[in-house]
């Protein structure tokens, strides 16, 4: 692992991306890339009580459908690197919580899911870990509630205001790099690179 | 395209990208929107009037009354709907008011009834109480001391 410059760092034996997968609400289920995600929810609660419970269960099922898609044991992943947009990172710390791996709380707003990736693949080049989970949530009802008005205030958006997701997406960092997911899903960039 | 070098000219620039709000159809709907809600009120005052009530009597039904649509209404999960579509027209009566005391009150409904409901109550219309409270203390201050 070398420093490039200011904020570049190379790494020696790349780390790989082993699986991924996501979670999402029902307006993000019906847009265009509806296709690409493992599971789109009809209802926003998704049984719940709160928006912050739901948002918590969406964290916590993605991670799960995560670990099954990899098919590795969920204690052979050895650190989680995950965070939302709520306070003390309630939704993944209270998702996350059952599987006892050792948690490390994110916060970066929108930038979260790519802090922990950085994150945690400098862990596994570091050989600190040989799998690591990095995982994000949102949830647009509960960010409302969090930054902006309630949901029944009838107040008017401009036509450039921005949308929260609705939604997890989480995926394993890994030092294996026999089995990557880039090789499975994109296997002509493996071939250009002659591996 | 020439780069953008200063905070300026990065907000020209978005400000040229981005669509703008419908102005003249917000307008219009808030207008008569507005209207609507403000004739409802004369009516019931009229009403009011009609069966005996005198003028002080009759404008603090009407207001008791606007209140209590409006709360129903954001209950049922209509003013938001309404307000996104009329905007100022529903926001600047009485019943926008009422709505930004109701929407918080459903909002934090789920962390319980003293700290939720109660301690949250007035996020939105705080502000408004505290300085609308204050300036007409003042104002009432003044008038005292300068009307006699």
């Amino acid at each position: 692992m070398k420093r490039l410059g200011n904020q570049t760092i190379m790494f020696d034996t790349p780390p790989t991306i082993l699986e991924a997968a996501s979670i999402v609400g029902p307006k993000e289920g019906q847009g265009p890339l509806a296709k690409y995600f493992d599971q789109c929810l009809e209802d926003e609660f998704w049984g719940e009580k709160t928006w912050e419970k739901a948002e918590s269960k969406i964290i916590k099922e993605t991670v799960n459908s995560v670990i099954t898609k990899a098919g590795i044991a969920a204690d052979s992943i050895d650190y989680c690197f995950a965070g939302d947009l709520l306070n003390q990172c309630i939704s993944s710390s209270f998702g996350l919580r059952e599987l006892n791996i050792p948690f490390f709380g994110v916060f970066g707003a929108c930038s979260t899911f790519v802090e922990s990736l950085c994150l945690g693949s400098v862990f596994v080049e570091a050989k600190a870990a040989t799998n690591v989970l990095c995982a994000t949530s949102s949830h647009f009802c509960s960010a409302e509630k969090q930054f902006r008005f309630p949901l029944e205030l009838g107040n008017q958006r401009p036509p450039t205001s921005q949308w929260t997701v609705t939604g997890s997406g989480a995926t394993i960092v890994s030092a294996n790099r026999y089995r990557s997911f880039y090789y499975y899903n994109y296997p002509w960039q493996n071939c250009r690179h002659g591996n | 395209m020439k780069p953008i070098e200063t905070k300026q000219e990065y907000s020209d620039y978005v400000d040229k990208k981005s669509p703008n709000s419908p102005i003249l159809k917000n307008c219009f709907n808030a207008f008569w929107v507005g209207g609507l809600i403000c004739s409802i009120g004369q009516i019931i005052m009229d009403f009011c009037k009609y069966r005996g009530m005198d003028e002080t009597a009759s404008s603090t039904t009407v207001s008791i009354i606007l209140i209590a649509i409006s709360a129903i209404l954001t209950g049922l999960n209509v003013f938001n709907k309404l307000g996104k579509f009329a905007g100022a027209g529903s926001l600047i009566p009485i019943t926008g008011f009422a709505n930004s005391i109701v929407s918080p009150a459903i909002e934090y409904k789920s962390e319980g009834y003293v700290m939720g409901v109660g301690g949250k109550m007035f996020t939105v219309a705080g502000p408004v109480l505290v300085f609308g409270i204050s300036s007409s203390v003042i104002i009432g201050l003044i008038a005292l001391l300068f009307s006699h």
